[in-house]
């Protein structure tokens, strides 16, 4: 079940668009915002109040990147692959970030701590290398600045 | 120098509230758009303003707005779109102006709104752009309560409603009609064309469609003139322009300059050269669906018209410069990869050609690469383009493919007759 601020929250964004489906979206980062990723079941309630079949709605769900349909972690790392941080030692930063957090691409730190992505140019190419923590970024990044941020989440 | 988009901009310093911003002369473009001329009148001074459209395409604005049916007949609700779903690789301009200056583009959008008689506008934002929505929303609140959005806007009787939709990332979304599907609720593939969303658009209903940037600058035309806004340029395009440097470059960021200033100005002045002990090899001008520029090319004038005469497009105007010791091939893996990952799969000859590209290149990088690939790459290069896809997305990919197999060809030869990256 959908919890009331839940409801109420799709229904608010709802409010913007001619039609409700419209707002899936929206709704689906409402939901995930309280429960971390978007399972079946609540994919299933959301898209009752948006009056639109579970199918429709998964359809648009799995099309982008920052709704997540499998458990993630309590925060998520995207790392910058795009032409100007790779120019700028994506690899290095990568490569290290693999390391420290002992996980690749997809993956989920064992005390699901951290989630590890790639993500397309997070447009910030004059701090180049850069990414994000959950809603944070990060620029002008190497190896030491990198253990620094992750310590502050420890 | 006038630099009218960022003269209220600070860095590290919060934008401009909405009583700051009157005070600094905002919101009199919208009152005299408004309170002293016609929705035409407004859209005939954007037009003589010569200002085209900054998101990459360069279509003039005013034209755009003047596809858009007008009258009592005209299908209801009319509504506008703001692009700012920056996302090509290299481009963080719009950023800047939303972060910094939120009042400048609400009071352009009310301003083109009315223009085109739009009772519904959405303001389309990538998800990773966080500051930039929180600064949105609380300046859509203020204007919302000072009247400047909502019912009846300063006595005019034009009423508008300003929404922000805030996606979940994809690439494509970028590209207008697929970016109306995802504002429809639906996957972001692209739609055939015609019809064109001017007439036939979100809903079914006539919208019209702008990049951030170009927006910004409708409040100053309108206040300021079109004479004065064509002055602002170094070249028939009105205006000023955000231009922007990235890679291995002395002082990268962004700047506002007249438009058609030169590859080499932003480089050198602006950016301030190479890094130590670097030379320019390569120049992707305006992202990363453009195609390279080499060292020859940096006195040619960044404006629409000079770079196409170049070979390449001015795109989003934000340059990404490619030294002598990073592997050309390598950054076209890159970028293939970028472009594959981020088809949205509805066509097949991006689905599947990015897809082959993009492994062919990776190969070629890796020293496993047969000579036979580059005959493969450059027919790429001539089938996959406009007209054989829905939209843009992979002819742009095959840009800066097509330019590197010219400038560089020898590059890959050495990929893979050494069997190796030379660069590494």
């Amino acid at each position: 079940m959908l919890t009331e601020q839940e409801e109420k929250d799709i229904e608010a964004v709802a409010g913007h668009y001619p039609l409700k489906k419209a707002a899936g979206i929206e709704a689906l980062k409402i939901v995930q915002k309280h429960r971390g990723w978007v399972s079946d079941e609540t994919l299933s309630h959301v898209a009752d109040v948006l009056e639109m079949s579970p199918t429709e709605l998964d359809a648009v769900a799995t099309f982008y990147n920052f709704i997540f349909r499998r458990p993630v972690g309590r925060h998520i790392i995207l790392v910058c692959d795009s032409v100007s941080c790779w120019i700028m030692g994506y690899d290095t930063i990568v490569n290290h970030l693999e390391k420290r957090l002992g996980i690749g691409f997809g993956e989920t730190t064992v005390d699901g701590r951290f989630t590890l992505l790639p993500n397309v140019c997070l447009g910030a190419c004059d701090r180049a290398p850069v990414m994000m923590i959950d809603e944070q970024l990060y620029g002008e990044l190497d190896v030491e600045k990198i253990d620094k941020i992750l310590a502050s989440f420890e | 120098m006038e630099s009218p988009l960022t003269q209220n901009i600070r860095p590290d310093i919060s934008p401009l509230n909405l009583p700051e911003y009157e005070k600094a002369g905002g919101y009199q473009g919208l009152r005299k758009a408004l309170t002293q001329l016609a929705p035409d009148e407004v859209t005939a001074l954007v037009l003589e303003s010569n200002l085209r459209g900054r998101g990459g395409a360069g279509f003039s604005t005013g034209r755009k707005w003047s596809f858009v049916p007008m009258g009592d007949d005209a299908p209801r609700p009319k509504y506008l779109v703001i692009n700012a779903d920056e996302m090509e690789p290299g481009t963080f301009k719009d950023r800047l102006l939303m972060e910094g200056d939120p009042h400048q583009l609400i009071e352009g959008i009310i301003i083109a709104a009315y223009a085109v008689q739009a009772g519904i506008a959405y303001i389309f934002l990538r998800r990773a752009y966080v500051t930039a929505g929180q600064r949105l929303e609380t300046a859509i609140k203020e204007a919302y309560a000072k009247g400047y959005l909502g019912q009846n806007i300063l006595g005019s009787g034009f009423n508008l409603d300003l929404y922000l939709h805030v996606s979940a990332g994809r690439y494509i979304c970028g590209e207008e009609t697929a970016l109306l599907n995802a504002l429809e609720g639906k996957r972001a593939v692209p739609r055939a064309k015609p019809p064109f969303p001017p007439v036939v658009g979100l809903w079914g209903k006539p919208t019209a469609f702008n990049n951030v940037e170009t927006i910004c600058n409708v409040s100053h035309i309108i206040r300021l003139g079109p004479a004065w806004f064509r002055d602002l340029s170094h070249v028939p395009d009105g205006g000023s322009k955000i231009y922007g440097a990235s890679g291995k470059v002395r002082r990268p960021g962004a700047w506002e300059l007249p438009m058609g200033v030169t590859i080499r100005e932003i480089l050198e002045e602006h950016a301030g050269g190479m890094q130590d002990g670097l030379e320019v090899r390569a120049i992707l001008p305006g992202g990363v669906s453009t195609d390279l520029l080499t060292a020859k090319h940096l006195d040619v004038r960044m404006d629409f018209n000079s770079m196409q005469e170049a070979g390449s497009r001015l795109g989003t105007g934000t340059m990404v410069v490619i030294d002598d010791r990073t592997c050309i091939v390598g950054l076209l893996s890159n970028l293939m990869h970028f472009f594959a990952q981020e088809s949205c799969g509805w066509c097949t000859p991006c689905r599947e050609g990015l897809a082959w590209t993009s492994r062919i290149l990776k190969a070629i990088e890796q020293g496993q690469g047969k000579l036979e690939d580059i005959e493969h790459l450059k027919r790429h290069t001539r089938l996959i383009t406009l007209g054989h896809t829905f939209c843009a997305l992979a002819p742009g990919a095959m840009e800066p493919l097509q330019s590197a197999l010219t400038y560089f060809e020898d590059d890959f030869r050495r990929h893979i007759l050494e069997r190796r990256c030379p660069w590494r």
